[in-house]
């Protein structure tokens, strides 16, 4: 089980003053589950995977991975505890082909299980394998890559950062698939995907949302969904006036 | 001919060879040239001074590689050499230089070689060469490497440079005169530390119609090392022309980028870009997130860019 228990953070704000962005958190996750965290941008999601991942710090708050308390372990080494991320922006590396990042991702993978990493995420490993995570790929090949690395390390606790941002529908499709057969009911694996995509939100067992760095809503979709749909409507009409009618 | 363990492996960090190579080669160890044995299309002689060599590539040779490295093992041995490398029409090859320096001692080793390349009209030729260093003692090992390039028509040549540890003090000097329909593709690699310096002048003339020009840098500084990088690109005609220069600086380093156009023609298309920065927090924290250290990750990140 994943436990964050009261997390507190703070950043510099715009003014120069404190701004609290994550206030007072606490969640559980369980092996076996897929969780889905949605909600408003801003809301805090991002942050959260990267106090997950030790990226960032808290400033009060605790952390455990069944039962090890990990809030002060660095980077690396809850790597090495099985806790994954998939960036929401992945950054370019000059010089490092797709194939280096997956084997730096899963040292000793062989050609076999690299290449099918690849393909699931709609890679050709002809077209691709050699390709620098560099300048020269878009935005959307940017987050294949990045899914293919952490779908090779088969983590433990595995966050996933709107994975359907930029990808095209096709993949998408594809992916859902993919994590439906990999997590789905997977006894070892806790997994989290942070997502707006309606599609990604049918196979999570639990969603959360996330606003002003606070759990506004937790449940199953069927128990959530009017929550999400009202408040979208609501801002839409806000927003928009009432002639505009939204359909989700 | 036998090599000791040390110029064995000298010669294999510069060229990758691990015996003598079949076919045309140059091998010149300590100021004297051990191996020099020529093929049916290459032939190699030596200049009357004996300080260097002339290679000649008949016209039409295709997929020949040739091997012309340069090995200093003797403390402060300091030479100067000129070759001459003449590359037929219409031929195709591959010619791996490079030199490498043991020092252990507490003076000075000192490389200047001037490498004079005519290629003939058609040719192709792919260049490549690498400068290492190593050797515990106060000594410096010092590369001055003077390289002097003409594509004449038609000709195409891509010259990689790469020089990655244990050089204290260089400076590369590197002119080029492309004639019409030439296309000449220079790719540096860098990498200095400690009190290292090294200085890096490339100017490319193109002269004939059509004529391209490209000067790619990657480059790393460490600790209190000095870089200094010009490139210039010279367009008389209508022509293409595009400089890169990427750096890492890291530590105490400086590093000087100063790149140059120079256009006299209103058809010259010409283009740099050059940046200089650390490397950044993010890509640290990828790598740290898949399991590497601090220090592994910032490795990786440094082999890939001067890969
Ligand atoms: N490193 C940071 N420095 C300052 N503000 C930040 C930083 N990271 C995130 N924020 C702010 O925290 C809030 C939550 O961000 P984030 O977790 O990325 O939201 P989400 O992923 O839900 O869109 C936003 O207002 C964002 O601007
Ligand atoms: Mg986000």
């Amino acid at each position: 089980m994943l436990k964050l228990e009261n997390l507190c953070m703070t950043v510099n704000g715009d003014n120069g003053q404190g701004r609290e962005i994550i206030r007072g958190l606490n969640l559980e996750f369980e092996k076996g589950k897929i969780y889905a965290i949605t909600g408003p941008n801003g809301g805090g999601k991002t942050s959260i995977a990267k106090l997950v991942m030790g990226i960032f710090k808290p400033n009060s708050g605790h952390i455990y991975l069944n039962d090890e308390e990990i809030t002060n372990l660095s980077i690396s080494d809850r790597a090495h505890r099985g806790i994954t991320y998939a960036f929401q922006q992945p950054p370019r590396f000059k010089g490092l082909t797709i194939e280096d990042m997956i084997k730096i991702a899963r040292p000793g993978i062989d050609q076999l299980a690299l290449r099918g990493a690849m393909r699931d995420v709609g890679l050709c490993p002809e077209d691709y394998l050699v390709r620098d995570v560099g300048p020269g790929l878009s935005g959307g090949e940017m987050k294949r890559v990045e899914i293919a690395q952490v779908l090779a390390r088969n983590a433990k606790v595995t966050i996933f950062d709107e994975p359907e941002a930029g990808v095209d529908l096709w993949t998408i499709q594809k992916l859902i698939g993919i994590l439906y057969n990999k997590f789905k009911d997977n006894p070892e694996s806790i997994t989290i995907i942070i997502t707006h995509n309606e599609n990604i939100l049918r196979i999570c067992d639990e969603i959360m949302v996330i606003q002003n760095g606070l759990v506004q809503a937790r449940g199953t979709r069927e128990e959530i969904w009017h929550l999400i749909k009202d408040d979208v409507e609501c801002k839409m009409k806000e927003q928009c006036g009432e002639l505009l009618t939204y359909e989700i | 001919m036998k090599f000791d363990n040390l110029s064995l492996d000298l010669l294999n960090t510069i060229s990758n060879l691990t015996e003598i190579p079949d076919g045309a080669a140059n091998i010149r160890v300590d100021g004297q040239a051990v191996v020099r044995s020529s093929s049916a299309n290459v032939t190699i002689t030596p200049r009357e001074d004996g300080q260097g060599f002339i290679l000649e590539v008949k016209p039409g040779t295709i997929g020949e590689t040739v091997h012309v490295p340069v090995l200093i093992t003797q403390t402060g041995l300091q030479e100067t050499v000129a070759n001459t490398f003449i590359i037929g029409e219409n031929s195709d090859i591959i010619i791996i230089a490079g030199c490498g320096i043991h020092n252990p001692s507490h003076s000075d080793s000192r490389h200047d070689g001037v490498h004079e390349f005519i290629v003939k009209p058609g040719a192709r030729l792919k260049y490549i060469e690498k400068h290492y260093g190593q050797g515990q003692g106060k000594g410096k090992r010092i590369m001055n490497p003077t390289t002097k390039i003409n594509l004449q028509s038609g000709a195409s040549a891509e010259m990689e440079m790469t020089q990655i540890k244990g050089v204290d003090d260089t400076v590369r000097l590197t002119t080029a005169h492309i004639e019409d329909k030439a296309s000449l593709k220079i790719v540096e690699r860098l990498m200095t530390d400690g009190e290292q310096a090294a200085e890096s002048d490339v100017q490319l003339n193109i002269v004939g119609r059509g004529g391209s020009g490209q000067i790619l840098s990657r480059s790393v500084a460490r600790d209190k090392s000095i870089q200094v990088f010009r490139a210039a690109l010279v367009g008389r005609v209508e022509c293409t022309g595009h400089v890169e220069c990427d750096s890492i600086i890291m530590d105490n380093a400086r590093i000087s980028s100063i790149p140059e156009l120079v256009a006299e023609d209103s058809e010259a298309v010409l283009t740099h870009e050059a940046a200089i920065g650390k490397i950044a927090g993010e890509q640290l924290i990828k790598l740290m997130s898949l399991g590497l250290t601090e220090q592994e990750a910032i490795d990786v990140i440094l082999d890939g860019f001067l890969r």
